[in-house]
Protein backbone atom coordinates (compact mmCIF):
# COMPACT_ATOMS: atom_id res chain seq x y z
CA UNK A 1 0.00 0.00 0.00
CA UNK A 2 1.36 3.24 -1.40
CA UNK A 3 2.01 6.17 1.51
CA UNK A 4 -0.49 8.54 1.72
CA UNK A 5 1.34 12.14 3.01
CA UNK A 6 -0.48 15.20 3.58
CA UNK A 7 0.77 18.31 5.25
CA UNK A 8 -1.16 21.03 6.61
CA UNK A 9 1.05 23.76 5.98
CA UNK A 10 0.86 27.92 5.75
CA UNK A 11 3.56 28.98 2.90
CA UNK A 12 5.44 31.52 4.92
CA UNK A 13 5.77 29.27 8.57
CA UNK A 14 9.66 28.56 8.90
CA UNK A 15 8.46 24.94 10.69
CA UNK A 16 6.33 24.67 7.79
CA UNK A 17 9.38 24.78 5.59
CA UNK A 18 11.44 22.57 7.28
CA UNK A 19 9.11 20.02 7.14
CA UNK A 20 9.29 20.57 3.51
CA UNK A 21 13.02 20.10 3.46
CA UNK A 22 12.90 17.03 5.27
CA UNK A 23 9.94 15.17 3.17
CA UNK A 24 11.99 16.31 -0.46
CA UNK A 25 15.25 14.66 1.10
CA UNK A 26 13.49 11.62 1.28
CA UNK A 27 12.12 11.60 -2.33
CA UNK A 28 8.99 11.69 -0.99
CA UNK A 29 5.39 12.61 -2.68
CA UNK A 30 2.97 14.50 -0.39
CA UNK A 31 -0.06 16.77 -0.69
CA UNK A 32 0.45 20.05 0.42
CA UNK A 33 -2.53 22.04 1.83
CA UNK A 34 -2.26 25.80 2.96
CA UNK A 35 -4.55 26.54 5.75
CA UNK A 36 -6.17 29.78 6.37
CA UNK A 37 -4.75 30.14 10.01
CA UNK A 38 -7.77 33.09 10.46
CA UNK A 39 -10.64 30.64 9.62
CA UNK A 40 -9.11 27.34 10.67
CA UNK A 41 -10.43 24.13 8.90
CA UNK A 42 -11.99 21.37 10.48
CA UNK A 43 -8.78 18.98 9.59
CA UNK A 44 -6.43 20.90 11.15
CA UNK A 45 -8.51 21.16 14.49
CA UNK A 46 -9.37 17.51 14.56
CA UNK A 47 -5.28 16.97 13.56
CA UNK A 48 -4.22 18.58 16.07
CA UNK A 49 -6.80 19.97 18.84
CA UNK A 50 -4.11 20.71 21.42
CA UNK A 51 -2.36 23.07 19.77
CA UNK A 52 -4.48 23.60 16.61
CA UNK A 53 -1.21 24.64 14.50
CA UNK A 54 0.79 24.43 11.89
CA UNK A 55 2.80 22.32 10.49
CA UNK A 56 0.76 19.11 11.29
CA UNK A 57 2.07 15.69 9.34
CA UNK A 58 -0.77 13.26 8.59
CA UNK A 59 0.67 9.51 7.54
CA UNK A 60 -1.58 7.22 6.91
CA UNK A 61 -4.03 8.91 8.56
CA UNK A 62 -2.20 9.24 11.44
CA UNK A 63 -1.13 13.21 12.45
CA UNK A 64 2.18 14.37 14.24
CA UNK A 65 2.38 18.04 15.35
CA UNK A 66 5.54 20.02 16.30
CA UNK A 67 8.42 20.87 13.06
CA UNK A 68 11.13 19.24 15.16
CA UNK A 69 8.76 15.90 16.06
CA UNK A 70 7.81 15.41 13.10
CA UNK A 71 11.29 16.08 10.99
CA UNK A 72 12.78 13.31 13.37
CA UNK A 73 9.05 10.85 12.50
CA UNK A 74 10.16 11.51 9.01
CA UNK A 75 14.16 10.68 9.49
CA UNK A 76 13.03 7.46 11.26
CA UNK A 77 10.52 6.07 9.22
CA UNK A 78 12.18 6.99 5.75
CA UNK A 79 15.58 6.16 6.90
CA UNK A 80 17.31 4.29 4.31
CA UNK A 81 17.45 7.25 2.33
CA UNK A 82 19.58 10.20 3.21
CA UNK A 83 19.78 10.09 6.88
CA UNK A 84 19.46 13.63 8.37
CA UNK A 85 20.86 12.43 11.74
CA UNK A 86 24.72 11.01 11.84
CA UNK A 87 24.87 7.81 13.48
CA UNK A 88 26.92 8.36 16.90
CA UNK A 89 25.12 8.88 19.60
CA UNK A 90 26.94 12.06 20.77
CA UNK A 91 26.96 14.12 17.10
CA UNK A 92 23.56 13.46 17.05
CA UNK A 93 23.17 14.97 21.00
CA UNK A 94 24.73 17.99 19.50
CA UNK A 95 22.60 18.05 16.00
CA UNK A 96 19.50 17.88 18.45
CA UNK A 97 20.74 20.47 20.47
CA UNK A 98 21.73 23.15 17.90
CA UNK A 99 18.42 22.71 16.04
CA UNK A 100 16.33 23.52 19.41
CA UNK A 101 18.61 26.43 19.66
CA UNK A 102 17.58 27.39 16.59
CA UNK A 103 14.04 27.14 17.11
CA UNK A 104 13.59 28.84 20.70
CA UNK A 105 16.24 31.73 19.99
CA UNK A 106 16.61 32.70 16.40
CA UNK A 107 13.24 32.30 16.02
CA UNK A 108 12.41 34.55 18.91
CA UNK A 109 15.10 36.94 17.96
CA UNK A 110 13.82 37.24 14.05
CA UNK A 111 10.17 37.51 15.38
CA UNK A 112 11.90 40.75 17.57
CA UNK A 113 13.31 42.40 14.48
CA UNK A 114 9.80 41.41 12.21
CA UNK A 115 7.33 43.04 15.51
CA UNK A 116 9.46 45.81 16.53
CA UNK A 117 8.92 49.69 15.41
CA UNK A 118 12.27 50.53 14.06
CA UNK A 119 13.31 52.65 16.84
CA UNK A 120 13.16 49.90 19.16
CA UNK A 121 15.26 47.40 16.77
CA UNK A 122 18.63 48.16 17.71
CA UNK A 123 18.89 45.58 20.80
CA UNK A 124 17.03 42.75 19.34
CA UNK A 125 19.50 43.45 16.09
CA UNK A 126 22.18 42.93 18.31
CA UNK A 127 21.41 39.67 19.63
CA UNK A 128 20.13 38.39 16.42
CA UNK A 129 23.13 38.86 15.18
CA UNK A 130 25.43 37.16 18.17
CA UNK A 131 23.18 34.11 17.72
CA UNK A 132 24.19 34.33 13.62
CA UNK A 133 27.30 34.07 14.99
CA UNK A 134 27.44 31.29 17.54
CA UNK A 135 25.93 29.37 15.05
CA UNK A 136 28.75 30.50 12.23
CA UNK A 137 31.39 29.24 14.91
CA UNK A 138 28.95 25.89 15.25
CA UNK A 139 29.48 25.67 11.00
CA UNK A 140 33.47 26.61 11.13
CA UNK A 141 34.29 25.30 7.84
CA UNK A 142 32.08 22.51 7.32
CA UNK A 143 30.10 22.44 4.00
CA UNK A 144 26.81 21.68 6.06
CA UNK A 145 26.40 21.61 10.07
CA UNK A 146 25.71 18.02 8.59
CA UNK A 147 28.74 17.97 7.38
CA UNK A 148 29.08 16.53 3.73
CA UNK A 149 25.35 16.33 3.51
CA UNK A 150 22.20 18.40 4.76
CA UNK A 151 21.22 17.76 8.10
CA UNK A 152 18.93 18.40 11.05
CA UNK A 153 20.57 21.58 12.10
CA UNK A 154 20.62 23.34 8.56
CA UNK A 155 17.11 21.84 7.79
CA UNK A 156 16.54 24.21 10.92
CA UNK A 157 18.05 27.31 9.91
CA UNK A 158 17.94 27.53 6.37
CA UNK A 159 14.12 28.24 6.66
CA UNK A 160 15.23 31.74 7.98
CA UNK A 161 17.08 32.10 4.71
CA UNK A 162 13.65 32.85 3.05
CA UNK A 163 13.41 35.91 6.02
CA UNK A 164 16.93 37.58 5.23
CA UNK A 165 15.31 39.96 3.20
CA UNK A 166 13.42 41.24 5.70
CA UNK A 167 15.79 41.27 8.60
CA UNK A 168 18.28 43.15 6.80
CA UNK A 169 15.86 46.06 5.58
CA UNK A 170 13.65 46.27 8.70
CA UNK A 171 16.76 45.94 10.86
CA UNK A 172 19.05 47.69 8.34
CA UNK A 173 22.05 45.28 8.67
CA UNK A 174 23.66 42.79 6.22
CA UNK A 175 23.87 39.00 6.55
CA UNK A 176 26.79 38.31 4.20
CA UNK A 177 28.73 41.30 6.16
CA UNK A 178 28.08 40.18 9.71
CA UNK A 179 28.21 36.67 9.18
CA UNK A 180 29.93 35.72 5.48
CA UNK A 181 30.32 31.79 6.20
CA UNK A 182 26.55 31.95 6.79
CA UNK A 183 26.10 33.81 3.79
CA UNK A 184 27.65 31.55 1.64
CA UNK A 185 26.18 28.56 3.60
CA UNK A 186 22.88 29.64 2.75
CA UNK A 187 23.83 30.27 -1.29
CA UNK A 188 24.88 26.06 -1.20
CA UNK A 189 21.99 24.99 0.82
CA UNK A 190 19.53 26.93 -1.97
CA UNK A 191 21.15 25.26 -4.60
CA UNK A 192 19.97 21.89 -3.59
CA UNK A 193 16.72 21.19 -5.26
CA UNK A 194 14.89 20.07 -2.10
CA UNK A 195 15.68 23.58 -0.13
CA UNK A 196 15.18 25.68 -3.15
CA UNK A 197 11.69 24.09 -3.86
CA UNK A 198 10.55 24.48 -0.03
CA UNK A 199 11.39 27.96 0.34
CA UNK A 200 8.78 31.29 -0.72
CA UNK A 201 10.90 33.83 -2.21
CA UNK A 202 12.80 35.91 0.10
CA UNK A 203 10.56 39.43 -1.96
CA UNK A 204 7.24 37.58 -1.50
CA UNK A 205 8.35 36.71 2.09
CA UNK A 206 9.08 40.48 2.70
CA UNK A 207 5.86 41.63 1.60
CA UNK A 208 3.76 39.50 3.43
CA UNK A 209 5.72 40.58 6.86
CA UNK A 210 5.53 44.14 5.38
CA UNK A 211 1.69 43.79 4.88
CA UNK A 212 1.63 42.55 8.49
CA UNK A 213 3.48 45.13 10.06
CA UNK A 214 1.32 47.67 8.60
CA UNK A 215 -1.79 46.30 10.05
CA UNK A 216 -0.56 46.08 13.17
CA UNK A 217 0.98 50.17 12.79
CA UNK A 218 4.76 49.47 13.11
CA UNK A 219 5.01 51.45 9.55
CA UNK B 1 38.15 12.63 59.38
CA UNK B 2 35.03 12.14 60.54
CA UNK B 3 32.82 13.32 57.19
CA UNK B 4 35.20 11.64 55.20
CA UNK B 5 34.29 8.17 56.64
CA UNK B 6 30.56 9.33 56.65
CA UNK B 7 31.10 10.29 53.11
CA UNK B 8 32.28 7.17 51.96
CA UNK B 9 30.24 5.06 53.64
CA UNK B 10 26.92 6.33 52.19
CA UNK B 11 28.87 6.57 49.07
CA UNK B 12 28.65 3.11 49.38
CA UNK B 13 25.19 2.81 50.51
CA UNK B 14 23.60 4.91 47.98
CA UNK B 15 23.07 2.05 45.40
CA UNK B 16 23.30 4.27 42.51
CA UNK B 17 26.70 5.01 42.62
CA UNK B 18 26.66 8.58 43.19
CA UNK B 19 29.25 10.61 44.34
CA UNK B 20 28.85 13.92 45.50
CA UNK B 21 31.44 16.31 44.48
CA UNK B 22 31.15 20.02 46.16
CA UNK B 23 33.47 22.71 45.42
CA UNK B 24 35.81 23.61 48.13
CA UNK B 25 34.26 26.08 50.37
CA UNK B 26 30.44 25.17 49.92
CA UNK B 27 28.53 24.48 53.53
CA UNK B 28 26.12 21.75 54.06
CA UNK B 29 23.67 23.68 53.99
CA UNK B 30 24.64 24.86 50.10
CA UNK B 31 24.35 20.85 49.64
CA UNK B 32 21.06 20.29 50.43
CA UNK B 33 20.93 16.77 49.23
CA UNK B 34 23.98 16.44 50.38
CA UNK B 35 23.09 15.99 53.77
CA UNK B 36 20.33 13.98 52.84
CA UNK B 37 22.71 11.50 50.95
CA UNK B 38 25.92 11.67 53.84
CA UNK B 39 27.86 13.78 51.52
CA UNK B 40 30.90 15.63 51.27
CA UNK B 41 32.32 18.92 52.02
CA UNK B 42 35.45 18.82 50.20
CA UNK B 43 36.65 17.15 46.87
CA UNK B 44 39.07 15.15 48.94
CA UNK B 45 36.63 13.04 50.08
CA UNK B 46 35.59 12.10 46.50
CA UNK B 47 39.03 10.58 45.76
CA UNK B 48 38.63 8.16 49.05
CA UNK B 49 35.00 7.31 48.17
CA UNK B 50 35.97 6.48 44.43
CA UNK B 51 38.57 3.76 46.19
CA UNK B 52 35.40 1.64 47.62
CA UNK B 53 33.58 1.38 43.90
CA UNK B 54 34.81 0.20 40.92
CA UNK B 55 36.81 1.95 38.77
CA UNK B 56 34.77 2.28 35.31
CA UNK B 57 35.97 2.89 32.25
CA UNK B 58 33.79 5.69 31.25
CA UNK B 59 33.22 8.90 33.20
CA UNK B 60 29.85 10.55 33.60
CA UNK B 61 29.50 14.07 35.37
CA UNK B 62 26.11 15.97 36.19
CA UNK B 63 25.64 19.51 36.78
CA UNK B 64 22.85 20.71 37.88
CA UNK B 65 21.02 22.30 41.02
CA UNK B 66 19.56 20.54 44.57
CA UNK B 67 15.93 21.68 43.40
CA UNK B 68 15.93 22.14 39.57
CA UNK B 69 12.81 19.55 38.48
CA UNK B 70 14.64 18.91 34.78
CA UNK B 71 17.80 17.77 36.51
CA UNK B 72 15.90 15.27 38.22
CA UNK B 73 14.88 13.65 34.85
CA UNK B 74 18.39 12.81 34.45
CA UNK B 75 18.87 11.61 38.27
CA UNK B 76 16.29 9.31 37.19
CA UNK B 77 17.40 8.17 33.77
CA UNK B 78 20.94 7.51 35.14
CA UNK B 79 19.98 5.37 38.15
CA UNK B 80 17.12 3.22 35.76
CA UNK B 81 19.83 2.37 33.89
CA UNK B 82 22.04 1.63 36.27
CA UNK B 83 25.03 4.31 35.42
CA UNK B 84 27.54 5.33 37.95
CA UNK B 85 27.76 8.81 37.85
CA UNK B 86 29.32 12.54 39.93
CA UNK B 87 27.32 14.82 40.97
CA UNK B 88 28.66 18.63 40.71
CA UNK B 89 26.08 21.20 42.40
CA UNK B 90 26.00 24.57 40.73
CA UNK B 91 25.03 27.75 42.31
CA UNK B 92 23.05 29.69 39.37
CA UNK B 93 24.51 32.63 41.05
CA UNK B 94 28.01 31.91 40.62
CA UNK B 95 28.63 29.63 38.01
CA UNK B 96 31.55 27.28 37.87
CA UNK B 97 33.75 27.96 35.05
CA UNK B 98 33.22 24.48 34.24
CA UNK B 99 29.47 24.90 33.79
CA UNK B 100 30.12 27.74 31.47
CA UNK B 101 32.52 26.04 29.21
CA UNK B 102 30.58 23.00 28.43
CA UNK B 103 27.08 24.86 28.20
CA UNK B 104 28.04 28.12 26.95
CA UNK B 105 25.24 28.96 24.63
CA UNK B 106 22.78 29.10 27.72
CA UNK B 107 24.79 28.52 30.85
CA UNK B 108 22.08 26.65 32.30
CA UNK B 109 22.08 23.31 34.20
CA UNK B 110 21.52 20.09 33.70
CA UNK B 111 24.64 19.41 32.07
CA UNK B 112 25.84 15.68 31.29
CA UNK B 113 29.53 15.63 30.23
CA UNK B 114 30.35 12.05 29.15
CA UNK B 115 33.95 11.23 28.63
CA UNK B 116 34.65 15.09 28.55
CA UNK B 117 32.14 16.12 26.05
CA UNK B 118 29.14 17.72 27.17
CA UNK B 119 25.60 17.47 26.43
CA UNK B 120 22.60 20.32 27.26
CA UNK B 121 18.54 20.36 26.85
CA UNK B 122 17.02 17.96 29.59
CA UNK B 123 15.38 16.01 26.31
CA UNK B 124 18.63 15.91 24.29
CA UNK B 125 20.26 14.51 27.21
CA UNK B 126 17.54 11.94 27.82
CA UNK B 127 17.89 10.53 24.64
CA UNK B 128 21.07 10.63 24.37
CA UNK B 129 21.57 8.64 27.77
CA UNK B 130 18.61 6.24 25.79
CA UNK B 131 20.96 5.88 22.91
CA UNK B 132 23.99 5.10 25.02
CA UNK B 133 23.34 2.70 27.57
CA UNK B 134 20.15 0.51 25.32
CA UNK B 135 19.19 -1.83 28.76
CA UNK B 136 15.86 -0.64 30.21
CA UNK B 137 14.74 1.63 26.85
CA UNK B 138 12.83 4.66 27.85
CA UNK B 139 11.78 6.03 24.32
CA UNK B 140 9.51 2.98 22.74
CA UNK B 141 10.44 1.74 19.43
CA UNK B 142 7.97 2.54 17.03
CA UNK B 143 8.47 5.98 15.03
CA UNK B 144 4.26 7.27 15.47
CA UNK B 145 5.16 6.09 19.44
CA UNK B 146 8.62 8.09 19.48
CA UNK B 147 6.94 10.73 17.95
CA UNK B 148 4.07 10.72 20.55
CA UNK B 149 6.16 10.23 23.10
CA UNK B 150 8.38 13.76 22.07
CA UNK B 151 5.08 15.61 21.92
CA UNK B 152 3.73 14.89 25.44
CA UNK B 153 7.22 15.66 26.95
CA UNK B 154 7.50 19.14 25.16
CA UNK B 155 3.85 19.89 25.99
CA UNK B 156 4.93 19.32 29.49
CA UNK B 157 7.11 22.06 29.72
CA UNK B 158 5.61 24.47 26.51
CA UNK B 159 2.48 24.43 28.13
CA UNK B 160 1.70 22.10 31.62
CA UNK B 161 4.28 23.61 33.34
CA UNK B 162 4.29 27.35 32.08
CA UNK B 163 0.85 27.62 33.17
CA UNK B 164 1.08 26.29 36.49
CA UNK B 165 4.69 27.75 37.48
CA UNK B 166 4.72 30.60 35.10
CA UNK B 167 0.79 31.09 35.99
CA UNK B 168 -1.33 30.12 38.17
CA UNK B 169 1.46 30.05 41.02
CA UNK B 170 3.09 33.56 40.74
CA UNK B 171 -0.23 35.36 40.29
CA UNK B 172 -3.23 35.90 43.03
CA UNK B 173 -7.51 37.32 42.46
CA UNK B 174 -8.63 37.35 38.58
CA UNK B 175 -5.48 36.81 37.07
CA UNK B 176 -5.08 33.46 38.78
CA UNK B 177 -7.94 32.02 38.24
CA UNK B 178 -7.75 33.36 34.37
CA UNK B 179 -4.01 30.94 34.80
CA UNK B 180 -6.21 28.60 36.19
CA UNK B 181 -8.51 27.83 33.38
CA UNK B 182 -5.83 27.26 31.34
CA UNK B 183 -3.83 24.93 33.49
CA UNK B 184 -7.01 23.04 33.79
CA UNK B 185 -7.05 22.46 30.60
CA UNK B 186 -3.58 21.28 29.67
CA UNK B 187 -4.14 18.71 32.60
CA UNK B 188 -7.22 17.61 31.39
CA UNK B 189 -5.30 16.62 28.37
CA UNK B 190 -3.00 14.50 30.38
CA UNK B 191 -5.63 13.06 32.13
CA UNK B 192 -6.75 11.72 29.30
CA UNK B 193 -3.51 10.61 27.48
CA UNK B 194 -3.20 8.24 30.86
CA UNK B 195 -6.70 6.54 30.20
CA UNK B 196 -6.45 2.36 30.11
CA UNK B 197 -2.59 3.02 31.54
CA UNK B 198 -0.50 3.02 34.81
CA UNK B 199 1.76 4.87 33.58
CA UNK B 200 2.18 6.98 30.45
CA UNK B 201 5.05 4.62 29.08
CA UNK B 202 2.26 2.06 29.55
CA UNK B 203 2.65 -1.18 32.12
CA UNK B 204 6.19 0.58 33.23
CA UNK B 205 7.88 4.17 33.42
CA UNK B 206 8.93 5.71 29.93
CA UNK B 207 9.95 8.54 28.65
CA UNK B 208 6.69 10.57 29.32
CA UNK B 209 6.87 9.55 32.87
CA UNK B 210 10.28 11.28 33.30
CA UNK B 211 9.20 14.07 31.23
CA UNK B 212 6.48 14.69 33.34
CA UNK B 213 7.83 13.30 36.47
CA UNK B 214 8.01 16.79 38.14
CA UNK B 215 4.20 16.70 38.74
CA UNK B 216 4.33 13.89 40.93
CA UNK B 217 6.17 16.17 43.57
CA UNK B 218 6.12 19.89 42.65
CA UNK B 219 2.69 20.06 42.29
CA UNK B 220 1.30 19.71 46.18
CA UNK B 221 4.63 22.16 47.23
CA UNK B 222 3.09 24.32 44.85
CA UNK B 223 -0.69 24.12 46.22
CA UNK B 224 0.85 24.21 49.99
CA UNK B 225 2.81 27.46 49.40
CA UNK B 226 -0.10 29.00 47.03
CA UNK B 227 -3.10 27.54 49.11
CA UNK B 228 -4.76 26.57 46.40
CA UNK B 229 -5.94 22.99 44.80
CA UNK B 230 -4.64 22.34 41.48
CA UNK B 231 -4.48 18.53 41.01
CA UNK B 232 -7.60 17.44 42.53
CA UNK B 233 -8.41 13.67 43.04
CA UNK B 234 -11.99 14.23 42.39
CA UNK B 235 -11.36 16.33 38.56
CA UNK B 236 -8.32 14.36 37.84
CA UNK B 237 -8.13 11.00 39.29
CA UNK B 238 -5.90 9.32 36.58
CA UNK B 239 -3.34 11.77 37.10
CA UNK B 240 -3.97 11.62 41.03
CA UNK B 241 -3.39 7.91 41.09
CA UNK B 242 0.31 8.10 38.63
CA UNK B 243 1.57 10.99 40.75
CA UNK B 244 1.31 8.58 43.83
CA UNK B 245 2.66 5.55 41.46
CA UNK B 246 5.10 7.25 40.07
CA UNK B 247 6.15 9.03 43.69
CA UNK B 248 6.82 6.23 45.76
CA UNK B 249 8.09 3.84 42.50
CA UNK B 250 11.61 2.29 43.33
CA UNK B 251 14.47 4.84 43.08
CA UNK B 252 12.23 8.03 41.71
CA UNK B 253 11.07 7.40 45.68
CA UNK B 254 14.67 7.83 46.79
CA UNK B 255 15.35 11.28 44.76
CA UNK B 256 13.56 13.84 45.84
CA UNK B 257 15.13 17.16 47.10
CA UNK B 258 14.05 17.92 50.29
CA UNK B 259 10.50 18.91 51.10
CA UNK B 260 10.99 21.48 53.62
CA UNK B 261 13.64 23.15 51.88
CA UNK B 262 11.47 23.65 48.58
CA UNK B 263 8.54 24.93 50.85
CA UNK B 264 10.88 27.55 51.29
CA UNK B 265 12.34 27.89 48.19
CA UNK B 266 8.99 28.30 46.78
CA UNK B 267 7.50 30.37 49.12
CA UNK B 268 9.96 32.80 48.61
CA UNK B 269 9.80 32.73 44.49
CA UNK B 270 6.34 33.20 44.86
CA UNK B 271 6.66 36.24 47.43
CA UNK B 272 9.15 37.75 44.98
CA UNK B 273 6.83 37.51 42.13
CA UNK B 274 4.08 39.13 43.50
CA UNK B 275 5.64 41.79 45.26
CA UNK B 276 7.33 42.65 41.77
CA UNK B 277 3.71 42.74 40.28
CA UNK B 278 2.19 44.88 42.90
CA UNK B 279 5.09 47.16 42.64
CA UNK B 280 3.76 48.12 38.93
Amino acid sequence: MADEIILLDFWPSMFGMKVRIALAEKGLKYEYRDEDLFNKGPLLLEMNPIHKKIPVLIHNGKPICESQIIVQYIDEVWKDKSPLLPSDPYHRAQARFWADYIDKKIYNLGSKLIRSKKENLEIPKKEFIECLKLLEGELADKSYFGGVKLGLVDIALVPFCSSFYAYETFANFSIEEECPKLNLWAKRCMEKESVSSSLPHQQKVYDFILQVRRQFGLE
Amino acid sequence: MGSVVVGVRAACDAGGGEVLAMKAGSSLEDAGLAIHEGGATSTGVVGAARGYQNIMAEEVKLFRTWSTPFALRIVWALKIKGVEYETIFEDLYNKSPSLLQYNPAHKKVPVLVHNGKPISESYVILEYIDETWKETPLLPEDPYERAMARFWAKFGDDKVFTSIFGGVFVKEGKEQEEAMVEAMENLQFLEEELRGKKFFGGERIGFVDLALGWLANLISILEDVAGLKIVGEDKFPLLSAWMKDFADSPIIKDNWPPRDKMIAKFQALRDAKLAAAASK
